[in-house]
């Protein structure tokens, strides 16, 4: 057996409450993504999915507190000081933001930002080295006229043209791995469709691993190979895509396909997820 | 449907915005029209939806037509009388029967007010009584639209983004509108809950005879909701007709681009799950 790029194991997250108590956002997770391989993380607002990445990146808050282990191609990088962790961040691992424009520095040119991001971790990269690298990668991720493009500003450029600049940060390092948190939320249908096609695309030519977390269980269904389904920070599932919606297990998952409004689909009263799983309270509604 | 009159109209609206920056030719600032000669009727006990991407000019749209906003050119009419101009009282009695519900429930909501008085807000406005007392008319308020009555005391922060939506909902059912615009009322939920509001929504039309104009860009939500869809981009309608025409048998290119580009899930897989599904209902 080839050992995992991405192994998550007994990963608990938590935060200090005000009553010196403390909450935790994820519980007792566990993953492996093998090399090259794509996992899909889906679950609602709070379920801890945002944490579970910023967790693999070392960009936790302030006052978490981390139990469990992150192992990257085998080394365990959980807790791993800033120092280290800044030489595998945005190198090994590189990451994609659902808000391009707050991810990119406004007074800027886009070129030179990728640029800084490559000569970061390449230290000895020349200007000129860094300036082809920086039109490669925005020749890759198809945004036209990419050596004339590099010199324009963020606010010159579409939203679906930023996140490509993102997606071209993040390749310029030719990372193992690449964590998408919501990467097409914020974008309208029509060019979702393209970053997702993007991403297939890059996936398919470098072999570079995913992990897509998102709250669009369509998205997930044509992204990934693998799906984890998480609640209230912990792991209700964890099977093959296929699988997973073809015969879903937890009453959880269950629920929220139903749930999900469909285009081809008999209209009809949509099933709630409360109705299927009733352990959820929520305060007063009824 | 069409043998009865419309209830809310527009013809030919135009809405333009004078951009900032400086003057071009002749000391013309340039313009962006944001709505450009859009027609809608919105008939009795129907859901209209607008749907488009953004920068299409829905929401505008939407704004122009429940007079939060004036029009460049074009007429508004409600009941058969143009209310495009209309202020003061007379636009009082507009709002009493268009009423509007936004996206972001937490920033339309006074997060300083009371369920109460915000509910009851509308009314106040408009110089009304609230019938029955405010308390009475809150608590049986806040039954309709599927909260808790003992509730009407707390303050929007108290709330979920659900539950606070549908106080966005009970506010604009207050004046006993016949025509509530909702402006990507679901958007902003999560799936579970986003369910429970469009399943409120259409319980509340079937119940009270109540017309949405609704806009929004989730197509699936719109097939789930519509009785009717205009299709929006670049400021004008490309394509309108009955949802399952539009849906199933797209006629402009663009709609159809729109649809094309909306993530699946595999419908082979879908069949599997519905079958096993079923099969466990049976054996329930």
């Amino acid at each position: 057996m080839t050992t995992p790029l991405l192994e998550v194991q007994d990963l608990t997250i938590a935060f200090p409450t005000p009553g010196g108590g403390s909450a935790e956002v994820v519980s007792e997770l566990g993953f492996a993504l093998p090399p090259g391989g794509s996992l899909g993380i889906v679950g609602e607002s709070g379920s801890g999915k945002s944490m579970t990445s910023l967790a693999v990146m070392g960009l936790l808050p302030k006052g978490a507190r981390l139990a469990g282990r992150i192992r990257l191609a085998g080394e365990d990088i959980a807790g791993l000081p800033d120092r280290r962790m800044r030489a595998i961040r945005g190198d090994r691992i590189a990451m994609v933001f659902q808000d391009p424009l707050s991810s990119l520095n406004p007074y800027y040119a886009v070129g030179f930002q990728i640029e800084e991001a490559y000569r970061a971790h390449r230290p000895r990269a020349t200007r000129r080295e860094a300036r082809r690298v920086a039109v490669e990668a925005m020749e890759r991720v198809h945004i036209p006229d990419a050596a004339r493009r590099a010199g324009h500003y963020p606010h010159q450029f579409s939203g679906g043209m930023r996140q490509r600049v993102m997606i071209a940060i993040a390749l310029s390092t030719e990372p193992d791995l690449l964590i998408a948190d919501e990467p097409t939320t914020a974008l309208d249908v029509t060019v979702q469709a393209q970053i997702l096609a993007l991403l297939r695309e890059i996936r398919r030519d470098t072999g570079t691993g995913l992990v897509l977390i998102t709250h669009d269980l369509a998205v997930v269904s044509e992204m990934v190979d693998d799906v984890v389904v998480m609640r209230a920070g912990r792991c209700v599932e964890h099977a093959p895509v296929a699988r997973l919606f073809s015969d879903p297990q937890h009453a959880y998952t269950r629920a929220l396909l139903d749930a999900v409004p469909r285009l081809d689909d008999e209209v009809g009263e949509l099933r709630t997820v409360r109705a299927a799983a009733p352990d959820t309270p929520r305060e007063g509604e009824r | 449907m069409t043998d009865t009159a419309p209830l809310l109209t527009a013809r030919g609206l135009v809405r333009e915005f004078t951009l900032r920056g400086r003057a071009g030719a002749f000391g013309r600032r340039p313009v962006l029209r944001a709505v450009d000669g859009v027609d809608l009727d919105l008939y009795p006990g129907e859901t209209l939806a607008l749907v488009g991407e953004s920068g299409s000019g829905k929401s505008t749209t939407a704004r122009l037509a429940a007079r939060l906003l004036d029009t460049s050119a074009g007429t508004v009419e409600f009941e058969g009388e143009d209310v495009t101009r209309r202020t003061g009282a007379a636009l009082h009695r507009f709002r009493s029967g268009v009423q509007v519900v936004f996206q972001d429930p937490y920033s339309s909501l006074n997060p300083r007010h009371t369920v109460e008085r915000i509910v009851t807000a509308p009314l106040t406005y408009q110089g009304r009584e609230v019938p029955g007392g405010a308390r009475a008319f809150t608590r049986a308020l806040l039954e309709r639209v599927g909260l808790d009555p003992d509730h009407s005391t707390r303050y929007p922060a108290q709330f979920s983004g659900g539950q606070a939506q549908r106080i966005g909902i009970a506010r604009a059912l207050a004046v006993g509108p016949k025509v509530v615009i909702c402006d990507e009322a679901v958007s902003a939920l999560d799936v579970s809950v986003q369910a429970q509001v469009i399943n409120l929504l259409r319980r509340l039309q079937r119940e009270e005879g109540l017309s949405y104009l609704f806009i929004a860009h989730d197509l699936a939500v719109v097939r789930q909701l519509a009785d009717r869809v205009a299709v929006m981009h670049q400021g004008k309608v490309v394509e309108s007709g009955d949802r399952d025409a539009v849906f199933g048998a797209p006629e402009h290119e663009y709609t159809r681009t729109l649809l094309a580009a909306v993530p699946r899930i595999r419908p082979e897989w879908e069949a599997a799950r519905r079958a096993r599904q079923r099969e466990r209902e049976a054996t329930a």
